[in-house]
């Protein structure tokens, strides 16, 4: 019997389980990498040479570069492993949610210190894509989920 | 005996300790947010515990793909904060209580939880930013916390993760496990992280006021009714990070009224706030009846 996935119908979310993890682990173990200061440094000093160390594949490799984190969700990343990119980049865990959902940086921020993101709209896949101002499945690039 | 007097429950975002860390906590952006946990610090001082046990979750920081334990506790004399990507944060290591650690590990085994025992390592922002947020920063010339702190940490990263029921047992066994502790200690227990948020995809930014509220209003009346809420209806409704709350029924279910309804806790603190960079903030203190 197959096992049960209730999440997959939760728009604009990927739920991080085992099969995701498989496809994932190179590219999340690279995350990890980047938590030892040399291997930042290394990174960033030749991001396709230092990415090559890893067993991961070209697209995952193109989604890091890009930087374009529902790509590499798609991949297999995990966000609490891919944080360590932006961590790297110097940016805030704002930026980086923030450039997964098609908004600006302002936008986002201005709904985050408006109380968020509504959850009416933002359950079920079927549901219209997002309340009005707020684009729930339009995010650009490579990353439209 | 050792025993349990307080629960505390808060969330634990990385942005929180950035604040403090660059000196931020009177912005007006933070300046809510910390003024919210300003009777927390005067309460920790007016109560201080000989130990804390924190439920937390490793954001991929001790624990990669390598290794998914569930639940591990930590029976380490010492944790160095882990550098996450930007350096480790200028705060104290922080230390550990063995003894009780090694002890709680045997008992909640024997009532057939699996724990994982780790002795060797880095702790997040997961566990060191509650402590600033409850003890402020620690004295320059101390250097130290206030107290030893056992970590327990929880997998939320990789799905299934536990579900609140087993939580709320978990929580259970860890309040007999204290129990039959023979030295005279005053535990806490804390369990951190969650309230809504999203940090992934198109949905990032999710916040739901009104399922948080009733969150915290049925952690305080009806812990056991919570435990039985499944995981899809966390992150349906609180994001895909909002899992993470399933953390607070451990820390709920190691209170006395769950196995002896004659000592309801008394709610010392209450607090709620939006946002913290991506997310909702909640907050309680409840002291055992």
């Amino acid at each position: 019997m197959a096992l049960e996935k209730p999440y997959l119908d939760i728009p604009g979310t990927v739920v991080f389980d085992a099969e995701q993890s498989r496809k994932g682990y190179w590219l999340n173990q690279f995350c990890m990498s980047l938590m030892k200061s040399e291997n930042r440094e290394r990174f960033k000093a030749d991001e396709r040479a230092y990415l090559d160390e890893w067993d991961m594949s070209e697209e995952q490799k193109q989604a890091v570069m890009a930087r374009d984190l529902n790509w590499c969700i798609r991949t297999g990343g995990n966000i609490y492993f891919l944080a360590k990119i932006g961590a790297t980049d110097g940016k805030s865990f704002q930026q980086m949610a923030g450039s997964m959902t098609g908004m600006s940086e302002d936008a986002y921020r201005a709904m985050m210190v408006a109380g968020g993101r509504s959850v009416e709209g933002n359950r079920f896949m079927h549901e219209s894509a997002g309340t009005p101002g707020q684009p729930a499945g339009n995010a650009t690039g490579q990353g439209g989920i | 005996m050792a025993y349990i007097s307080a629960s505390v429950y808060t969330s634990h975002v990385p942005a929180i300790g950035v604040a403090i860390d660059q000196g931020k906590t009177q912005e007006a952006y933070w300046q809510p947010l910390f003024n919210g946990y300003g009777y927390s610090r005067q309460w920790m001082r007016e109560n201080p515990p000989d130990v804390i046990f924190l439920v937390y979750n490793d954001h991929a920081s001790a624990f990669s793909l390598d290794l998914i334990p569930t639940f591990a506790i930590g029976t380490a004399a010492a944790y160095q904060p882990a550098d996450e990507g930007w350096g480790p944060r200028p705060v104290p290591p922080v230390l550990g209580h063995p003894e009780l650690a090694s002890h709680i590990a045997q008992s909640v085994i024997q009532q057939d939880f699996d724990l994982t025992i780790v002795n060797k390592m880095d702790v997040d922002h997961g566990l060191t930013v509650p402590l600033s947020l409850m003890c402020g920063e620690p004295s320059a010339q101390l250097g130290a916390w206030p107290c030893p702190v056992i970590p327990l940490a929880v997998n939320v990263v990789q799905y299934p993760v536990p579900s609140g029921q087993r939580c709320f047992n978990l929580g259970r066994a860890i309040r007999k496990a204290v129990e039959s502790f023979d030295a005279d200690l005053n535990v806490q227990i804390w369990g951190t992280g969650g309230m809504s948020h999203q940090l992934q995809g198109a949905r990032a930014g999710l916040i739901n006021q009104e399922w948080d509220n009733c969150f915290l209003d049925q952690l305080i009346h009806h812990p056991a009714t919570l435990a039985k809420v499944p995981h899809i209806d966390y992150v349906r409704e609180a994001g895909s990070e909002g899992i993470e709350l399933v953390m607070w029924l451990i820390a709920r279910g190691a209170m006395a009224d769950v196995d002896d309804p004659a000592r309801p806790p008394t709610v010392k603190h209450r607090f709620y706030h939006v946002p913290a960079s991506n997310t909702a903030v909640g907050h309680l203190i409840l002291e055992n009846g």
